[in-house]
């Protein structure tokens, strides 16, 4: 006979009370949409899953998603999702945010995140913008872009985010394009379902603020990795194909590694569960041999 | 009295860095709490990893020992350096030992006993530069009247890791030490006490580090930086059998914020610094209070500002503790006054930042922190009582949509679900919010829900003091001067007053140590009844001074101010109170005699 914990769970599941205040035609709506649509195809309980995020127009996400969530500061997402995820590993910890909140302010912690291998996901909105703040460049805005704090056009070279991440050593790196959620969706439960940091950065058009990188601009361009035979192990290939910015612009999955998480390697975390459910106080004999050290 | 309280030795370790100076140290330490007397060690150093100058003090006494004293008995010449530099201190009656194969003295008092060691032949000609380390400490055996037996059983264990061979070799040449003393060097006048029972012995940083572990930290974070970096290493070395996750991250940002995500799944968390790493951590001390999570901040305060002077000490930090983030709310700050307050106070401030749901900073500095002491094992409670506050673990049949994390309760304090926990899912924000944690910027900014949530936040300190001591007086209520001061000088002070009442000037103290709260009325009380006041602290411009004034209204009537990193002796204090009570001074600055 079928019980009420069944019954698999609906992306509606997912849907908390308060509608976004993203902008009609945001791509942020697609991936608010498609990881909504994961948790529930994972069938992951909702009051397992921590989403937390930076500041921004993507930042307000934990908000729309019914779960435990952190909405903390702008560049820190990724500080906020380890130290949660080190002290609960039993929570499934999404980080998300936009480009400026993880590759600039944020681009310390993401450099340091990839290498340690942390067990969370982090999907980035990259629309190419700061929109919140009504429209400055972001690292990852292209070159000669015209913005309100580069009105003669951006001089900078932009970040690349996915070579970024495959140098410092991420195991997970994926790019996914708002306007094609099946795509994000399956590169959603990979990076769920992946033993170890997987990043998603995702093309979220912002149609207030970026006239450049539009659907218009993405459709004609966006080209799945996986529809050419792209071997998901070949860093060097990975690197080449991330690096095409022109006719092509590839999405999918580019690297996957399987590697010690920072969880497998620190024997804290081996026994006994997560931290925060460990009782809290030290035992007599744990008292006894640290005075007796300093005797 | 007996002539056992009286006993007071101070002796002094000086050469470059890269010398050993530390291990010597170390050895002497274990000697003296194992035969129950308590110490107390400063050392002066310099950021450098080879060479310049490392002077230790250690301070023998069968008392407290409230300070590095006002002397020095016995100076250990590793180098030539410090021959030059402190001989000129050793007054008669002293001794000074030295490699007199190498080092030359000087200009000196009378009566001061050179005691030159021929390290090459007592040691046949060992090329190992720090063989005259152990060389002189067994001299210091017979100097002291200590039995051989004793060194070498610290040496065996000191060096037992490395090796018998290595043990024999230090022992060999300890004795040989020992023995050219006994045949050529006159003990010391006094005798060496035995105290009741055995000590141990640790710096302020592993008194805070066991505090914490104490208070059952479950997350430690750290970024290394001077004065602190001892409490993470502390931290490190235990961490596998008191399952602590400690991590070193990238920046003091980073460890700012992942203790702040820590501490939001349930777990106690804590970190420690210095001013330059505590000033990358305001921002997320704001978000902490905003979130209304709890967690510990440790400041070891150093001379600043900027880099400043890394390893020497200031009381420099406590407005940027006090304005920490912006914006308008209110922080727990505490400045504990020696090691075992330290050690107590950690999960004190637990305790509270998890009733409150709110940040706390602990203000220590290099001098306790970096300072080794005896103390008591009795004394030491590592299983103090531990309160959580309102936390939900288990759901009680609240459905999703009634749960508010921010409830606006009578008392302020909302009861907080822990991540994991079924049926109490929600958000927490560092924008302003309402109950149910929606960004209130995200509908219409409403000034009514916004005054509502600043009021709850406010709201809920209401009664923090009754769970909080007051300071008092320490000492004769009638005395013709009050010493006022806040955190690590409170030992000193005492010191300073006790030579006082020797000259015949009553003094008594009025210890500080809880900032945020402020006893404001135990406090003006006490120095409304109080003669001429002084305030006694180690920066420039007076920041408790003004402190004070701000909270009391109150302006004391002078300061003792020292600045130049290096500590207070007792007689700079007791001669500030002769020079401020003889005139009209309002400030006195007291000169530092020893040169590091």
């Amino acid at each position: 006979m079928t019980t009420i914990e069944d019954v698999q769970r609906k992306p509606k599941d997912y849907k908390s009370k308060i509608n976004p205040d993203w902008c009609p035609g945001c791509g942020d709506f697609g991936v608010l949409n498609a990881l909504q649509r994961t948790c529930a195809e994972l069938d992951i309980p909702p009051h397992m899953i921590l989403n937390v995020s930076g500041i921004g127009c993507s930042s307000n996400f934990p908000g729309y998603f019914k779960a435990y969530g952190m909405h903390t500061l702008h560049g820190r997402t990724l500080a906020y999702a380890s130290g949660a995820k080190l002290a609960n590993h039993e929570m499934t910890v999404i980080a998300t945010g936009g480009d400026g909140d993880g590759y600039g302010i944020g681009g310390n912690h993401f450099t340091h995140i990839a290498r340690r291998n942390i067990d969370l996901t982090y999907v980035v909105m990259n629309n190419q913008v700061y929109g919140l703040t009504t429209g400055q460049v972001s690292p990852t805005s292209r070159t000669d872009m015209k913005t309100k704090s580069t009105p003669y056009g951006n001089i900078e070279r932009p970040v690349n985010p996915i070579t970024a991440a495959i140098m410092n050593g991420a195991t997970f790196v994926a790019r996914g394009y708002s306007a094609d959620g099946k795509q994000l969706v399956e590169l959603m439960k990979q990076a769920i379902q992946h033993r170890g940091f997987a990043l998603i950065d995702v093309f979220s058009p912002c149609v207030t603020f970026n006239k450049d990188n539009t659907y218009d601009f993405f459709k004609p361009r966006v080209k799945k990795l996986q529809d050419e035979g792209h071997d998901t192990s070949d860093w060097k290939a990975a690197c080449e194909k991330a690096m095409e910015w022109g006719d092509t612009i590839y999405t999918g999955l580019f690297l996957q590694q399987e590697l010690p998480t920072l969880g497998d390697l620190e024997p804290v975390l081996a026994e006994g569960g997560p931290l925060a459910h460990q009782p809290v106080g030290l035992s007599n004999e744990d008292e006894q041999r640290i005075i007796q050290r300093m005797c | 009295m007996s002539a056992n309280n009286n006993f007071d030795y101070s002796i002094a370790i000086g050469g470059a860095a890269g010398q050993g100076i530390a291990t010597p140290g170390n050895l002497l330490s274990r000697i003296f709490i194992r035969r129950g007397l308590q110490l107390n060690a400063y050392n002066a150093y310099q950021s450098i990893i080879r060479g310049g100058h490392i002077f230790l003090t250690i301070r023998v006494r069968n008392r407290p020992v409230q300070s590095h004293g006002d002397h020095l008995d016995l100076l250990l010449c590793l180098n030539q350096d410090t021959m030059d530099r402190h001989l000129r201190l050793m007054r008669p009656g002293t001794h000074v030992l030295f490699n007199g194969d190498s080092i030359k003295p000087g200009e000196m008092a009378d009566g001061v006993q050179l005691c030159p060691l021929p390290i090459k032949e007592l040691t046949n000609d060992n090329r190992n530069k720090l063989v005259q380390n152990t060389v002189a400490l067994g001299a210091m055996m017979h100097l002291m009247g200590i039995e051989f037996e004793v060194l070498q059983e610290v040496l065996t264990q000191q060096f037992g890791r490395k090796g018998q061979a290595v043990v024999d070799e230090n022992i060999t040449v300890a004795r040989a030490g020992y023995e050219h003393g006994a045949a050529n060097f006159a003990r010391i006048s006094s005798v060496l006490p035995t105290g009741p029972k055995p000590l141990a012995v640790w710096t302020g940083n592993e008194a805070l580090g066991m505090g914490g572990a104490a208070a059952g930290v479950k997350f430690y974070c750290a970024y290394p930086m001077s004065p602190s970096t001892g409490v993470l290493h502390w931290m490190a070395n235990n961490a596998r059998e008191l399952n602590i996750m400690v991590r070193q991250v990238e920046d003091e940002i980073a460890v700012s914020n992942m203790v702040i995500g820590a501490a939001h799944t349930g777990v106690r968390a804590m970190c420690a610094t210095s001013g330059g790493g505590f000033a990358l951590m305001t921002e997320a001390i704001g978000a902490a209070s905003m979130m209304e999570i709890p967690v510990v901040y440790i400041n070891v305060q150093r001379a600043g500002p900027s880099t400043g002077v890394p390893t020497k000490t200031e009381q420099g930090d406590l407005w940027q503790a006090l304005g920490a983030s912006q914006g308008d709310f209110e922080r727990l700050i505490v400045a504990p006054m020696d090691t075992l307050d330290a050690f107590n106070t950690v999960p004190e401030l637990f305790n509270l930042c998890d009733h409150y749901q709110c940040p706390g900073i602990v203000l220590s500095d290099l001098l306790i922190s970096e300072g080794t002491f005896s103390f008591d094992p009795d004394s030491v409670d590592m299983c103090p009582e531990i309160d959580r506050g309102k936390i939900i673990t288990k759901p009680n049949g609240t459905p999703d949509s009634e749960y508010l994390r921010y409830k606006n309760t009578a008392d302020g304090v909302s009861p907080r679900a822990l991540p994991g926990t079924p049926g109490y899912t929600h958000v927490v924000a560092t924008d302003e919010h309402d109950e149910d944690s929606v960004l209130i910027s995200d509908e219409f900014t409403n000034p009514i829900k916004r005054r509502a949530m600043v009021e709850k936040r406010a709201r809920k300190f209401d009664n923090i003091l009754e769970r909080i001591s007051a300071p008092e007086i320490e000492g004769p209520a009638d005395a013709e001067v009050t010493l006022v001061g806040w955190g690590s000088t409170r030992s000193v002070i005492a010191e300073a007053i006790e030579q006082l009442a020797e000259s015949g000037v009553t003094a008594n103290q009025l210890a500080i140590k809880w900032i945020v709260p402020f006893h404001t009325e135990a406090v003006t009380e006490i120095l409304s009844k109080a003669n001429k006041t002084i305030l006694v602290e180690n920066n420039h411009s007076g920041q408790f001074f003004r402190y004070l004034r701000c909270e009391t209204g109150i302006t004391v009537d002078a300061s003792i101010r020292k600045y130049d990193g290096e500590p207070f002796a007792p007689h700079h204090v007791a001669d500030g109170v002769r020079e401020l009570m003889a005139g009209d001074a309002k400030i006195y600055v007291p000169e530092q005699e020893i040169m590091v």
